[in-house]
């Protein structure tokens, strides 16, 4: 290859990522702005997520090891609910005032757009379940270690609950009753990263380490990472045609 | 230059229209009319490269376009019947949003002219919420200035609009066509075109072939 086509093939390769990277900042700038100015809708997820993890002591028992045996499972169960209750929001309002046919038609990369709206997405709604996990944890009496590796296991496991979620969200749009399929379709998904997620926490507590279960989240965050934006873009296609 | 070759549309086992073709060239515009019912609005979404025709060919300047293609989301403004405005968003906001998303670049300054142009400026700072359907329809005209596309595709864009809004839409489109650029709309009210620029397509009849 010429010096010449190397550089015009360098040129258009920094194009297209310039390209990706705008679409990827439109999206996310957008809906941010957008959560925030309907925040009182993104406190209602939170609450929702409080008062589940909340309800299991309440229901069961105070006794300390059996809570802190069950906090992990409950605290990544009320997690995955908060996730689903705010996935079928992702696309449908966009989809519903005709903003997706422009997302689609725009000359950014529709890849990038999604990207950007489930970026968007995990810091509204995974990264403040990340957060209030130590506290609520503390209602299952966990020690230090645990919260901590619980935490560590969330920040990487919520961004995967977004990215899959976001398929999901995209191939329900348009249907009547689609939370409830989204629920179904979605759940059986997520259950890799709850038996991870949980199991880094009981791990710990049995003395293994976390190490594994996290590093094996982290794979399927970068899997996830690469593949879901194209299925999610792929769905939102087939949905507006 | 905007051609389709044999196109054919279905929705479900219905077919809407077949065997139709058609040649626009720069500046000049095609008007679609027909009852409701016999595609105008499928065949808009299929020349904006939102859905695939069941058969035929849509060509750009000679090259056949698919769905989706980079080609055409380069070439497009589509405004359909949605107005793709957020509730939450300022006027201003929403333009931008709009004028962004179609990578065009557009100053404060520039923003500021083109609501002014729409007789929208003293809403500028006012959530789309509060706005009538023929406000948010001007913030859809302020988008087509901005984004500066050769090709654009207006379903129904007459809809809502008072008489003053109309007649500006029929100078914008107007302006398109001296600037060389192609309008295809759906509408049943005149845009004051002159007729030699203008070339008719009714759907639900023998079809031109």
């Amino acid at each position: 290859m010429s010096a010449e086509a190397q550089t015009s093939v360098a040129a258009a390769t920094h194009a297209a990522g310039d390209a990706a990277l705008a679409g990827v900042r439109w999206a996310l700038a957008r809906d941010l702005k957008l959560a925030f100015r309907s925040r009182a809708e993104l406190g209602v997820q939170l609450l929702f997520y409080v008062i589940v993890v909340t309800l299991f002591p309440l229901a069961t028992t105070p006794e300390r090891n059996l809570l802190a045996t069950m906090g992990p499972g409950v605290l990544w169960v009320a997690a995955l609910l908060a996730s689903l209750l705010s996935l079928p929001r992702l696309f449908a309002t966009d989809h519903a005032d005709g903003t997706l046919e422009q997302i689609a038609l725009s000359p950014y990369p529709l890849e990038a757009l999604v990207s950007g709206k489930i970026a968007a997405h995990w810091l509204t709604t995974g990264l403040p379940v990340v957060l209030l996990a130590p506290l609520l944890g503390q209602q299952y009496y966990m020690d230090g270690e645990s919260l901590t590796v619980l935490a560590a296991g969330l920040l990487i496991g919520t961004p995967i609950l977004s990215l899959l979620g976001a398929i999901g969200a995209a191939l329900t749009l348009g249907l009547r009753g689609g939370g409830g399929l989204l629920a179904l379709l979605i759940l059986p998904l997520y259950v890799p990263v709850l038996i991870f997620g949980a199991g880094a926490v009981d791990a710990t507590r049995a003395g293994l380490g976390a190490t594994a279960n996290l590093s094996l989240l982290g794979a399927g965050l970068a899997l996830a990472v690469v593949g879901a934006p194209f299925a999610a873009a792929a769905a939102v296609r087939i949905a507006l045609d | 230059m905007l051609e389709a070759q044999n196109l054919a549309a279905r929705r479900g086992y219905a077919e809407l229209f077949s065997g139709m073709g058609f040649r626009v060239k720069s500046g000049d515009a095609l008007v679609v009319t027909g009852p409701n019912g016999t595609g105008k609005t499928t065949l808009l979404r299929m020349l904006a490269g939102l859905s695939a025709p069941a058969e035929g060919e849509i060509r750009w300047n000679g090259h056949p376009v698919r769905p989706f293609s980079a080609e055409l989301r380069n070439v497009v403004a589509y405004a359909g019947h949605l107005p793709s405005l957020k509730d939450e968003l300022t006027t201003e906001e929403n333009l931008a949003a709009l004028v962004e998303l179609s990578g065009a670049s557009a100053s404060a300054a520039e923003i500021d002219r083109a609501l002014d142009s729409v007789a929208l400026s003293h809403r500028r700072a006012l959530p789309a919420r509060v706005l009538s359907a023929g406000q948010r329809r001007r913030i859809g005209l302020a988008r087509l200035i901005l984004s500066r596309r050769p090709l654009w595709i207006l379903d129904e864009p007459v809809t809502a609009l008072d008489a003053a809004g109309a007649a500006l839409l029929a100078r914008m489109v107007h302006d398109h066509l001296d600037r060389g650029g192609i309008a295809v709309a759906a509408t049943h009210q005149s845009l004051g075109l002159e007729p030699a620029r203008v070339q008719s397509l009714v759907l639900g009849e023998t079809v031109p072939a």
